[in-house]
């Protein structure tokens, strides 16, 4: 397949996330979290926490958003029924509390073709409202030659 | 918790996602691709059925790896290659060992399998020593 190479280096416009409780715990009770921190902003608040902690993880669901946007941009041009997610790279700083608004920011890190299949990788820089990094991460993907 | 030490083997962790959890985890993530909820979709497009999504399974990891540092306060880096695929109602099992400690931070090697089957593999967990 033939991959366009220009879109190495494009970034897209940044996304705003509102963390919010419900959010934070629907997601923890999806992954079968079982930390108070995740689940009862009382036990958040008395660890000290403005409100209950997003789990690590719940960096896909503030950023998934601003990925998604070079994912579907056709300059990148990635098939969908051939793609497979291949590996992630999440870097943490500071937790993410419910209540923080968090701006995620993507370009496209790489785009090659290896064997027949297409490589994009991704990299999101998530913020939260004090300018802080909470995430960094690196989506990689592989679109599998037809 | 144990202590985390060069060698040592964190805490197992063992799940069986039941038969709706996919749908519950598109929801609480926003990932709605049908392969992951929609069974005559997924083998249309030749999966076995259903696949878990793959950050389901590193956020499997992930819970092991924060409960061996003591909280999601603990973990600092995740890096995690997919391999394979997971499928609802059969266990997942996360194992890791401390491969190294420096400055306050334990490097542990993690894999998830399921059927004996590596799901993930290479996952490399940066987990703050707490203490």
């Amino acid at each position: 397949m033939a991959v366009n190479t220009a879109a190495i280096g494009k970034s897209y416009a940044p996304t705003t996330y509102a963390v919010g409780r419900e959010k934070v715990r629907e997601y923890a009770r999806a992954v079968g979290e079982t930390d108070p921190l995740h689940l009862d902003p009382e036990a958040a608040r008395a660890a000290g926490y403005g409100d209950v902690v997003a789990p690590p993880m719940f960096a896909v669901v503030y950023a998934m958003p601003a990925v998604a946007a070079g994912m579907f941009d056709p300059e990148v041009g990635i098939d969908f029924a051939r793609l497979v997610h291949a590996g992630q790279d999440f870097t943490w700083g500071p937790l993410v509390v419910a209540g923080d608004e968090i701006a995620t920011t993507v370009c496209v890190k790489d785009v090659s073709e290896r064997r027949g299949a297409g490589f994009f990788v991704f990299e999101s820089v998530s913020e939260n409202q004090r300018g802080e990094t909470v995430c960094t991460g690196v989506w990689s993907n592989i679109v599998r030659g037809a | 918790m144990g202590t985390l030490e060069p060698g040592s083997e964190i805490e197992p962790l063992s799940v069986t996602p039941d038969r709706y959890l996919t749908v519950r985890y598109a929801g609480a993530s926003g990932d709605f691709n049908p392969i992951h909820i929609d069974e005559q979709f997924a083998q249309q497009v030749g999966l076995p059925g259903r696949i878990l999504h793959g950050l389901y399974s590193m956020a499997q990891v992930a819970r092991a790896v924060t409960a061996a540092g003591g909280g999601p306060q603990s973990l600092r880096r995740l890096s995690v290659q997919f391999r394979g695929m997971g499928i609802p109602e059969h266990e997942l099992t996360v194992t890791g060992t401390v491969r190294s400690v420096s400055d306050g931070v334990a490097i542990v090697e993690t894999v998830c399998t399921q059927d004996g089957k590596a799901i993930i593999r290479n996952a490399e967990a940066e987990v703050v020593v707490s203490g």
